[in-house]
């Protein structure tokens, strides 16, 4: 087989995951992107592996153990990103990228804004 | 008479116009997969995003068994198509995601994520064909990913990369599981502020609301 097939493939894949990465609006349709972005990086490693490994030029199979790794962070990742994400939407009630603007906890939020208001409360 | 030139011809550097049959299922498979992985980016209903997503995963499967890597295409289907969709799926579940039809899917910028993906599609595929036209992978003889070869190699030459991956994991679930439990632990501080306040400063109303709001908590 051509390497030039596994290798467009992946370059097109990277690119569909990339155009989502930067068009989506929901969250977890960005985490997919990013899965999609991750495959294709899986499949030029295992390509590569398997003509190297051909060519006798790599015996220690590093792609697919690079692939074996990659999948489990992935795997590790999803569920980061999952849990963050649901604790955003916990927060603020939304997952939409674009209307989370803020890096911090607002005054009006619970935080250290609202005890130090219940404090001058208290004081007064 | 012409038989023999054309194939050590095609064994010294096949062409693409001849393709052989694993490249022709290769070339299907990867179109319905770029296609699943299309429809994925830009469907409106989210949760068809995560089904089309288990048929490109599951296409790509597909292609690793025929790069003959066995082992990693069942490691794909079981972690994800298996597991990683199944969460997704929760998470769009869990954030109240739209069953049907969603109209802001995609933000305003997607014309230009549009244009950036299809130049960096087009130089990355320019510069593989460029780079890899005349290279030629060599597919018969054993399988080089069985679940023997990938297992000789895994624990014989990685693994201590292997045993740092199981902590990192541990450390993503245990991360996780703090992430989620976050929330619980953020309500509590206030009453135990406001606690140390009417400690100090006695008022009735107060110290009538709170054991009240603590009941409520629990």
């Amino acid at each position: 087989m051509h390497l030039a097939y596994p290798a467009v493939l992946s370059a097109l894949l990277f690119c569909t995951g990339l155009y989502g990465v930067l068009a989506r609006r929901n969250a977890i349709l960005v985490l997919m992107s990013v899965e999609l972005m991750l495959n294709a990086v899986n499949l030029n490693l295992v390509a590569f592996d398997v003509w190297l490994s051909r060519a006798a030029r790599d015996t220690l199979h590093s792609g697919q153990a690079l692939t074996l790794f990659t999948i489990t962070i992935a795997a590790a990742e999803i569920g980061i990103g999952l849990a963050i994400v649901l604790a955003v939407y916990r927060n603020r009630g939304t997952s939409d990228i674009d209307k989370l603007r803020d890096t911090a906890e607002g005054p009006g939020t619970e935080g250290p804004g609202s005890s130090a208001a219940e404090k001058a409360e208290a004081t007064a | 008479m012409s038989l023999a030139p054309t194939v050590s011809l095609a064994a010294g550097h096949p062409g693409f116009l001849s393709p052989t049959g694993v490249e022709i299922a290769f070339l299907l498979v990867g179109l319905v997969t770029f296609g699943a992985a299309l429809v994925t980016v830009t469907t409106r209903q989210l949760v068809h995003a995560a089904l089309w997503l288990v048929v490109s995963l599951g296409g790509l499967a597909v292609e690793y068994l025929l790069l003959t890597a066995e082992f990693i295409a069942w490691v794909q289907v079981l972690i994800y198509v298996g597991s990683v969709v199944v969460l997704l799926l929760f998470g769009l579940m869990l954030t109240k995601a739209p069953i049907g039809r969603s109209p802001d899917a995609d933000s305003g910028n997607r014309w230009a994520a549009l244009t950036v993906a299809v130049a960096a599609a087009v130089a990355l595929v320019w510069v593989v064909v460029d780079a890899f036209r005349t290279t030629w992978i060599d597919l018969n003889g054993p399988a080089a990913g069985s679940t023997r070869v990938t297992g000789e190699s895994l624990f014989r030459n990685w693994v201590l990369p292997f045993e740092a991956l199981s902590v990192l994991l541990l450390a993503a679930l245990v991360g996780a599981i703090v992430l989620s439990r976050k929330a619980k632990a953020e309500s509590n501080p206030p009453h135990v502020n406001s606690r140390g306040v009417t400690e100090s400063s006695p008022s009735v109303t107060d110290s009538g609301i709170h054991p009240v709001e603590q009941e409520g908590a629990r």
